[in-house]
């Protein structure tokens, strides 16, 4: 039972609708799906519906609509709305006929007459919005009463005329009835068309800037778009595409009902809100039109061949469109807060009661006060030291939280300078060989800074987890690094789901969200090679070199990975069942390992780790100052040796100056401590530590005793 | 209403007939179901709205109203459902527009299409329905009294009288405006503004039954195609002529009898003048399209932030 359950957190339905959900293509595979049902459908309820006779009738009759539809969706990912289009398309299919048949005017010039009219119309439209002011929604709706006027007045003038002409060209006869390999020409028109509107919106400067107005008008206007003209082109492209659905019209009917048309803007607005085209603009493309398309199409026609009353298929429609517009205004409200609300996903971590911390426990993690002995550099004058870091000629380096890279000057840190500006958030640094400050960046990757302050990239990105819904190639969160000897940089990456200023909520999740990363400067490419680890935070190479530790946040344990030797890609558990949730882990200059907890455990906070379900209820009922957190409000260092062994604790009670300690470094006899969200350094002398270790000597001075012990001891071992 | 007066003035002058008597009651007659249903339109103007299903609903319900009567309910008992009727398609709307919050021109749009949809198909399959005879409490309401004058006109002025002192003299009607004003003080000083919105719609609809009941007392039938036909725009016209603002917050009684008067000139004018309805529809349209576009100049709107459907 426990195993299954195990398995349900572990495996979360959650967590894969909430990846799902973030997807951009989720948006169209909605009406997609309804368009696919609605055409399975058809094929199950009438004979011959999937034959290709009937296929290629309905690819005949299919662009006109779709067109329509495109000229729709152009006002509309504009922020607009041109309702004018069916009047339009009326108007198109009888100027054609009377251009062609009654004028007699050659088949290319009536193509142009038409598509002039189209921007004409278009023209007036945009005209009154973009310039006037008008509102899109009543000046299409005037307009389109006007030219439907006009029209039902001109083909009454030529009803007969237009019944008698019958002059025709191969030209006019091929875009009526004929086949290019058997599929319809109008339908390659359409293609063509489509693709050319596709490529207008999302390639070409004019179109990209009519999205850039519907999405928002102030931010266009702000970044220098014409925004009026923007909208006068949206309107005149419209006009245009309605007018050349208007000449296939007519192409393919040769005559001009007086129902031509009519209703025809509805369907096309009803088809792009069906399609997922937002109504507030700019979110869209023309291939989610056609899809909207396709399925207002298909209803109609399989509804008129199942011999539906037509004003039922009216009704139809009236209630798509309303419940489209529902769904699409409440989708466009109410998406964020339904994925804020199951994003988080928590799973199950089960811990066994942690060694005690009471001060006469008698155990390595027996709380005291030598914390208080630390003096402060640079108090108030830095913002979250995450990490810090010491060069040789002992001057301190430490991040800030603005996104630099800060440096105090030796002997007495009192000159304070920002040493380089990367941006983000920095976190973990480590020194190279060549003295070069490599740092973690959160939100960004990891990032260099030479000795002459120049910033450079080492690597933003990963390989892509193909399982994975989540595109994780980007670095999300990396955190802290270290260097091998061979160059190598091991780095981890907290969570991917998550930003640094959320980390609680990942906390909540406990889930496997993080992973370990080795960049190779010989390549240039990074690769995971540990993923789904609970929030690995502190990476540090062994004294040896044979490995690399580190340390699991929330699930309060330190993990051997070996990387060179017998054993080389296999991960063991090293210190299990901490009493706090551990962060950096650094080089010791007796050869051990200084460890910083960033939070106390608390059998409360352990209890609702056991019970995902209540993490969930906290999360969506309650609001967030008033979440149970993990206890950060602790200042402790705990030092532990290559088998494991915890071996002394420092401690700062309450944290009244050292709370959340993530760093600690040893340098020279003294140990200096950031922490995330202080406003100082601390410095405590270490008494018999050696005074003259530093941590830079320790990885790269072949003469310094530490790292020249390095293969000796494997030996040994 | 210098306007009316002033075209009035003019077709006197060029239109031969058009200054009599019975011309001035031919058109008061005329105009009066227009003016009833501006009075609906112009509720949900002013609260910022707007109805596009007036006439559908109007259609429809009366529709409804004749069916039963025919069908041989009493005539009272008949009407009372189409009114019924006619309510809960303006609650509808109105649900749809504050509480789902569909922008109020789709909304009811597509309420339209959908009503009158349906009626079609389950109720009225023949577009219209003849009043048959015998009801003559109902057909009255077409006739004229003593000395004259024309009942609609009266219908008209009785509305016109309560739906002023509505606006002008209740808490509710005066919450209508705060609505339309600013939807955001409105609701924040504590006016409940989802009901006030389904209220508008539902009064809107109210008064267009009883426009339609005084088409079905003219001409003794419900022609469903009058829901396809530009009567709405005419309403919305004589609402937006009249000088109540799309923007909302602005605008009486007052502006709409005088658009009324207008556009009852106006039509007047062109029929005695034997324009063709397309071409009436064009003239109409293009007044219509100065109109919005005055109305946008004058009470311009913050574009910026505007909503689609505004």
């Amino acid at each position: 039972m426990d195993s299954v359950r195990r398995l349900w957190y572990r495996h979360s339905p959650q967590l894969f609708i909430s990846e799902l959900l973030e997807k951009r293509w989720m948006e169209p595979i909605v009406p997609f799906t309804l368009m696919c049902l609605v055409f399975l459908a058809f094929v199950l309820t009438i004979p011959g519906y999937a034959g290709w006779p009937n296929l290629q009738q309905l690819m005949r009759s299919f662009p006109e609509q779709a067109l329509v539809a495109m000229a729709m969706a152009v006002a509309v990912l504009a922020g607009g709305i041109d309702l004018s289009v069916g009047a339009v398309f009326a108007m198109a299919n009888f100027l054609a006929l009377y251009l062609l048949q009654i004028l007699g005017l050659p088949f290319p010039v009536m193509i142009i007459g038409v598509l002039a009219f189209g921007a004409l119309v278009g023209a007036i439209n945009g005209g009154l919005i973009a310039y006037a002011k008008t509102r899109p929604f009543l000046t299409t709706m005037v307009v389109l009463i006007v030219v439907r006027a006009s029209y039902n007045k001109l083909t009454t003038a030529y009803t007969r005329e237009l019944a008698s002409a019958s002059e025709t060209s191969d030209a006019w006869d091929f875009l009526g009835i004929g086949t290019i390999f058997g599929i319809p020409v109008n339908m390659v028109c359409l293609v063509l068309i489509g693709l050319a509107a596709h490529i207008y919106l999302t390639r070409l400067r004019p179109g990209l800037q009519i999205m850039a107005v519907g999405s928002s008008r102030k931010a266009a206007r702000h970044a220098g778009i014409d925004v009026k003209r923007s909208l006068f082109t949206a309107y005149v492209v419209s006009g245009l595409l309605t007018a050349f659905a208007g000449i296939l019209y007519a192409a393919r009917q040769n005559s001009s009902g007086t129902d031509t048309g009519v209703g025809w803007e509805v369907n096309a607005l009803a088809a792009v809100v069906l399609g997922g085209i937002s109504l507030a603009g700019g979110r869209g493309t023309i291939a989610r039109a056609l899809i909207g398309a396709v399925i207002i199409f298909l209803l109609i026609n399989g509804l008129v061949q199942l011999g539906t009353h037509g004003s039922l298929t009216t009704a139809t429609i009236g209630f798509l469109l309303i419940a489209a517009v529902g769904f699409n205004v409440k989708w466009q409200k109410n998406k964020g807060k339904v994925l804020q609300k199951i994003y988080v996903s928590p799973t199950l971590v089960e811990f066994t009661p942690p060694p005690s911390i009471a001060r006469d426990a008698g155990t390595a993690f027996a709380e005291n006060d030598r914390l208080h002995a630390a003096e402060a550099i640079a108090y108030e004058r830095i913002e979250g030291p995450e990490d810090v870091i010491l060069d040789r000629q002992d001057n301190l380096y430490t991040v800030n939280r603005n996104g630099s890279i800060i440096r105090f000057l030796a002997p007495d840190y009192e000159v304070r300078e920002e040493f380089a500006r990367i941006g983000g958030r920095p976190l973990g640094m480590a020194m190279d060989r060549e003295e070069n400050l490599i740092v973690c960046v959160a939100g960004m990757g990891v990032y260099g800074v030479r000795p002459d302050r120049s910033v450079f990239k080492v690597t933003d990105e990963t390989n892509r987890s193909w399982l994975r819904l989540k595109d994780d190639s980007r670095l999300y969160l990396a955190d802290d690094l270290d260097i091998a000897p061979d160059g190598k940089i091991y780095f981890s990456e907290a969570t991917i789901r998550y930003d640094l200023a959320d980390w609680a909520l990942d906390g909540f999740e406990g889930r496997g969200n993080g992973r370990l990363i080795c960049h190779d400067p010989a390549t240039g490419r990074s690769t995971t090679i540990l993923k789904d680890l609970a929030f690995p935070n502190g990476v540090c190479l062994a004294h040896d070199a044979q490995s690399v530790l580190w340390a699991s946040t929330w699930l309060c344990r330190i993990h051997r990975l070996w990387i060179a030797g017998p054993r080389a890609g296999q991960c063991e558990i090293l210190v299990d069942n901490l009493p706090g949730y551990p962060d950096n882990i650094n080089r010791a200059s007796d050869g051990t390992y200084w460890l910083a907890l960033v939070g106390i455990r608390s059998p409360v906070y352990d209890l609702a780790m056991a019970d995902p379900g209540f993490r969930v209820r906290m999360v969506k009922q309650i609001p967030p100052d008033e979440w149970l957190c993990p206890g950060i409000n602790y200042g402790c260092i705990a030092k532990f040796d290559d088998d494991g062994t915890v071996l002394e604790t420092l401690w700062d009670p309450g944290g009244h100056s050292h709370p959340t300690i993530t760093s600690m470094r040893e340098h020279k006899g003294h140990l200096y401590i950031g922490g995330l969200e202080n406003n100082r350094i601390g410095r405590l002398r270490l008494p018999g530590a050696d005074p003259t270790w530093t941590s830079w000597a320790s990885y790269w001075d072949d003469a310094s005793p530490s790292a020249g012990r390095r293969a000796p001891v494997r030996e040994m071992a | 209403m210098g306007f009316a007066v002033a075209a009035a003035a003019v077709f006197s002058i060029t239109l031969p007939g058009f200054f009599s008597v019975g011309n001035a009651l031919a058109l008061a007659r005329a105009v009066s179901i227009l003016g009833v249903l501006a009075l609906g339109m112009a509720l949900v103007v002013i609260g910022r709205g707007i109805d596009l299903s007036q006439i559908a609903t109007l259609a429809v319900s009366a529709a409804l109203a004749v069916t039963l009567i025919n069908a041989g309910l009493s005539s009272g008992v008949a009407l009372l459902l189409g009114l019924v009727l006619a309510v809960t398609i303006g609650v509808a709307n109105g649900f749809l527009i504050a509480v789902v919050e569909i922008p109020a021109l789709f909304a009811t749009l597509a309420m339209g299409l959908f009503v009158v949809g349906l009626t079609r198909a389950f109720v009225v399959p023949h577009y219209q329905v003849f009043l048959s005879p015998g009801h003559d409490g109902l057909l009255a309401l077409g006739r004229n009294v003593a000395g004259g004058i024309p009942v609609p006109l009266l219908v008209f002025a009785g509305c016109a009288v309560v739906v002023h002192v509505f606006l002008s003299r209740t808490v509710l009607g005066r919450f209508i405006y705060a609505h339309g004003d600013n939807v955001a003080a409105a609701r924040l000083s504590g006016i409940g503004v989802r009901p006030l919105t389904m209220l508008e719609y539902a009064l809107s609809a109210t008064i267009g039954y009883i426009g339609g009941l005084m088409m079905v007392a003219s001409t003794a039938l419900m022609h469903l195609q009058i829901a396809e036909s530009t009567l709405i725009f005419d309403v919305i016209l004589v609402v937006v002529l009249g000088g109540v603002s799309l923007v909302g917050g602005r605008g009486n009684v007052f502006s709409v009898v005088a658009g009324t008067l207008l556009i009852g000139v106006l039509l007047n004018g062109m029929t005695i003048m034997n324009l063709d309805t397309q071409t009436q529809d064009i003239i109409k349209g293009i007044v219509l399209l100065a109109a919005i576009g005055i109305d946008s100049y004058m009470h311009p709107r913050e574009e910026e932030t505007a909503k689609q459907g505004d």
